[in-house]
């Protein structure tokens, strides 16, 4: 199972038949535990990673720290829902560490993140700062370098 | 140029040998642009970072010198440690171990340490196509004896037998095999044991593709047999299993005279492996047993992906279990290996090995290598079978 998800997650693309074949188990064996996988939500979605800097998008990517007074009962959950419920963050992580959350922004510019921090997210009750960092180039992102050549510098046949 | 003839000038060991049957189709290959190509014998990954990383932190702190003959005396140390670890082998990293630039030169100063003018190597085949080059350089005269497809390419003392004569003085064996993807049980190798003690020979083992068994088959290691870690002369290297091919670093264990002499060959000849290699292998050693196991994990796949391919293309083909060659039978489309590989180049632009550049026992049969990506070995199974559909020679 988790030699299928280590493949999945590198290529979700690739065809049951080359799976099955890879992992010399069935077709029928490889799609039922993926529906498997899909259904206890191991698998929670397929995606693509894009390279926006090569599609020429002017998104704006923020990454805020967030300080947090926690709840009664609840801890931090019940504030960082109502912060993943906004379209606008992509991700947010509880850390350990100088703040409590980590929390990634989309926006098409800087304005607009800026007035989202300052209107949506910090005036949330509990919040008790936040600090706004821009990101200004990706290398790497989930494991994949952003530009990275693969040449295959070997002689065509050798011993 | 002059009339004088260089060919007859040059030395009659040099004269002995065939070049190099592969260099043929490198030729055409080269020439084209689409090429895919199941022809390469060496990893497609590039080293792992890290022991690239600590040769160039090697590199800014100034080691350019050379280094002692045997090697860096941390990196024969790792080497003993590694050996101590995987097979509970004892070798004294002072007087059994020597760093070679690769394992063909240590192939190649083992034969030349061991082999007076006459005296016989046993060669199983098919194999590397350096082994017969080797001994003949050295003097000695290279006996092939052919294994056989009906036992998965395995050798048996029984087919050995027939060829010892009294001048018969080293085995050479290479398993997990290039070509063929063999390996041998224990229970085979227990069986070439007895025969070496028998006929008291030594083995040369190259054991180069080591790491890289599959299927649940672990490498058994030549000199864990009882008695013959003295006779035999192990080699291996870095290339395979950490995709190092290109930093030429490899090595040999063996009892202390062999090493000693060994040394003195490699210290006239080579003075000592480049220490950037070495210290790069030291990190290899350290650390990079995890890069290795994803790399294995890795080729197993693509074994399990091309395995399926030739057997649904119903070409005859055994299951390898070692290396990353597959070797299957292309004697029903009436070509013969070289051939083949000649004309599904041309017609369908992929490279592969006639397994006669391996052994005559090797015609009828292809050698594919698996170390390439997913996808070209999907596309490359899809030309062969439409190389195959359409190319039938009777």
């Amino acid at each position: 199972m988790r030699e299928l998800l280590e493949l999945l997650e590198h290529d979700a693309r690739r065809p049951v038949s080359e799976l099955a074949a890879m992992l010399h188990r069935s077709e029928y064996e490889v799609e039922k535990q993926m529906k498997e996988l899909e259904r206890d939500k191991i698998i929670l979605s397929y995606n693509t990673l894009i390279n926006r800097d090569k599609l020429g998008d002017d998104t704006v990517t923020a990454i805020i720290e967030i300080n947090l007074t926690p709840q009664r009962e609840v801890g931090f959950d019940s504030i960082a829902e109502r912060i993943y419920r906004f379209d606008e963050v992509r991700t947010v992580y509880l850390m350990s560490g100088s703040f409590d959350l980590l929390v990634i922004i989309e926006g098409k510019s800087l304005n607009e993140v800026a007035n989202f921090v300052a209107t949506r997210l910090s005036t949330i009750e509990g919040v008790t700062a936040t600090r706004s960092h821009f990101m200004l180039k990706a290398y790497k992102k989930d494991g994949v370098i952003m530009n990275d050549e693969k040449i295959d510098r070997r002689l065509v046949v050798s011993p | 140029m002059s009339d004088i003839n260089w060919q007859e000038r040059l030395s009659p060991g040099v004269n002995a040998i065939a070049p190099s049957g592969i260099r043929k189709f490198f030729d055409i290959a080269a020439q084209m642009k689409d090429v895919i190509s199941l022809g390469v014998g060496e990893p497609d990954f590039v080293t792992p970072w890290s022991i690239r990383e600590s040769c160039v932190y090697g590199l800014e702190q100034g080691h350019t010198s050379y280094t002692a003959n045997r090697g860096m005396p941390e990196l024969r140390e790792e080497i003993a440690k590694h050996f101590q670890r995987r097979y509970d082998l004892t070798y004294d990293s002072n007087t059994d171990v020597l760093v070679t630039v690769g394992v063909s030169e240590a192939l190649d100063i083992a034969m030349r340490a061991v082999v007076a003018p006459g005296d016989e190597v046993l060669i199983p085949e098919p194999c590397y196509v350096s082994y017969q080059a080797c001994a003949t350089l050295a003097g000695g005269v290279p006996v092939s004896v052919a294994a056989k497809i009906e036992n998965e390419f395995r050798i048996t003392p029984a087919e050995l037998e027939p060829y010892v004569t009294e001048r018969t003085k080293v085995l050479l064996i290479g398993y997990p095999n290039n070509p063929t993807g063999a390996i041998m049980t224990r229970d085979d190798l227990l069986a070439l044991a007895d025969f070496a003690k028998k006929h008291d020979l030594i083995v040369i083992s190259d054991e180069i593709y080591g790491e890289l068994t599959y299927g649940g088959e672990e490498h058994v290691c030549f000199a864990t047999l009882p008695g013959m870690q003295e006779r035999t002369i192990l080699l291996n290297g870095f290339s395979k299993a950490y995709a190092m091919t290109g930093w030429r670093i490899g090595y040999a264990l063996s009892n202390p005279t062999i090493i000693a002499a060994m040394t003195k060959i490699h210290q006239y000849t080579m003075l000592c492996a480049p220490i950037t290699a070495q210290m790069a292998a030291v990190e290899a050693l350290r650390h990079g047993e995890k890069y290795m196991k994803k790399m294995v994990a890795e080729y197993d796949r693509r074994r399990h992906l091309i395995y399926d391919g030739f057997i649904k293309m119903g070409l005859e083909c055994f299951e390898p279990k070692g290396a990353f060659y597959i070797f299957p039978n292309i004697a029903a489309t009436g070509y013969t290996s070289d051939e083949f590989a000649e004309e599904l180049l041309k017609a369908e632009h992929v490279a592969l090995v006639p397994g006669s550049a391996f052994g005559a026992c090797g015609e009828g049969h292809v050698r594919c290598s698996y170390a390439t990506s997913v996808d070209k070995i999907s596309q490359a199974l899809v030309r062969i079978e439409n190389f195959i559909r359409h190319h039938k020679k009777r």
